[in-house]
């Protein structure tokens, strides 16, 4: 499969809200948006107008504040263009003026020259830069899709998984009813954030929350039950992985063993629900979803239980052996 | 694993009724079906993962198929996408 790109416009124009955005805007150097960003990070590049260009770090975006800006203008005034020349004879990215800061005229004129986007932003240096690492390594993380239905469940993000006609949809659509929320269905999209987390949200968010239930076709969830049964992304935090009933499989009867899937490297615990007809299936995924946040508090029943039979046992034996001493009176 | 290269042809791309019957014909068959756009794989049997492929005209997708039949599997939907889902 092809690597996805991504390039200077792809950056300006996510849909970021609040605390996310970067309001970003294109004021010179258009033709260059096409540029594509390399690698998740930023410059200061304060040594590399200033003449040093050893290890400079071109591949980055960089971000020019009220200080870098201030020595361009010294720069202009000085009829100094030599540095800049050199910096824009590197294929860098694209440089970002923060504080809506802008540089002079030669500037412009060196960069557009060299075809590098310049970009502007009203936040400050600092905010911006937390910002858009961010907002970068969101973008560079690795990614993939999977087939099945992304449920959140008492607050636990549920992957409805299993073959086509297993009934996936209507776990779903049942669990919705019941006034859980569904996140995606059908194609999962997901993302590693943090080499931990697992984010899950639809492949299409222009398309919406909508459904496909055989023998009724095509339903809007929104529209349906109202935004409460919708959510946009949710982490990942446990895989019910449904199947036919085989007779000759062993299923888990105690629990106290854990099988995890692993999703781009990241380890989720995993149920196998065997399906047959009279079986309440979305009732034992929310039942595990309640189980789940327990084990999260550090309640683990099975494991519990097993204490506790283990503790009477011991009780037990502990009993028959003093009632059965010989010397007892 | 059998793979075919296609160029969607109809003007409409993959709305609702080309999608129907790419679902119908891949469950025809007991192997597995996907299609691919891009770095998208999304599973053939599942009209919402198709639908929401975003296929317009002119794309290139790839059918990709594993499993008994795959063959003929890879043959049938390719055959769809040649014939323009009977439409125009």
């Amino acid at each position: 499969m092809e690597e996805k790109q991504i390039t200077v416009l792809d950056l300006i124009s996510l849909e970021l809200k609040e605390q996310n955005a970067l309001d970003l805007h294109c004021i010179g150097g258009r033709a260059g948006l096409s540029r594509p960003i390399a690698v998740p990070d930023i410059n200061r590049p304060g040594l590399p107008l200033s003449g040093f260009f050893e290890s400079f770090a071109w591949q980055r975006l960089h971000i020019f504040g009220r200080g870098e800006n201030a020595f361009l203008h010294r720069l202009e005034e000085e009829g100094n263009t030599e540095s800049l020349r050199k910096f824009f004879s590197y294929p860098v990215p694209a440089c970002i003026f923060t504080h809506n800061l802008t540089p002079g005229k030669s500037f412009f004129e060196i960069a557009e020259g060299s075809g590098c986007p310049i970009l502007q932003t009203d936040l400050a240096s600092s905010e911006l830069t937390s910002r858009i690492l961010r907002v970068l390594s969101d973008l560079f993380a690795p990614e993939t899709t999977v087939h099945g239905v992304l449920v959140e469940v008492y607050g636990i993000g549920i992957l409805i998984t299993g073959d086509s006609g297993v009934g996936k949809s209507e776990t779903a659509l049942e669990l919705i009813e019941r006034g859980h929320r569904l996140v995606a269905d059908d194609v999962v999209e997901i993302r590693c954030v943090n080499g931990s987390i697992l984010m899950g949200q639809g492949a299409n968010k222009i398309i919406g929350h909508h459904m496909e239930i055989r023998g009724l076709g095509i339903i809007n969830i929104t529209n349906l039950f109202g935004v409460g049964a919708i959510r946009d992304k949710k982490q990942i935090q446990l895989v019910c992985s449904l199947e036919e009933w085989d007779p000759d499989k062993v299923y888990d009867r105690i629990g106290v063993e854990e099988k995890t899937t692993e999703i781009l490297g990241v380890r989720v615990p995993t149920l196998e629900i065997p399906v047959k007809p009279g079986r309440n299936i979305p009732i034992i995924v929310e039942t595990a979803a309640m189980n789940e946040r327990l084990k999260k508090m550090g309640y683990h029943s099975a494991k519990e239980f097993n204490q506790n039979i283990l503790r009477w046992l011991e009780s037990e034996s502990a009993r028959a052996v003093y009632f059965n001493r010989d010397d007892y009176i | 694993m059998t793979e075919r290269s296609v160029t969607i042809s109809n003007r409409a791309g993959i709305h609702a009724r080309p999608s129907a019957l790419i679902v119908q014909t891949a469950s025809k068959f007991p192997c597995k079906v996907w299609l691919e756009k891009g770095s998208d794989r999304i599973n053939a049997k599942s009209i919402m993962g198709i639908m929401t492929l975003g296929a317009s005209y002119g794309t290139a997708i790839r059918i990709v198929t594993d499993g008994a039949d795959e063959e003929s599997a890879a043959e049938a939907i390719l055959h769809l996408f040649e014939t323009r889902f009977e439409e125009e």
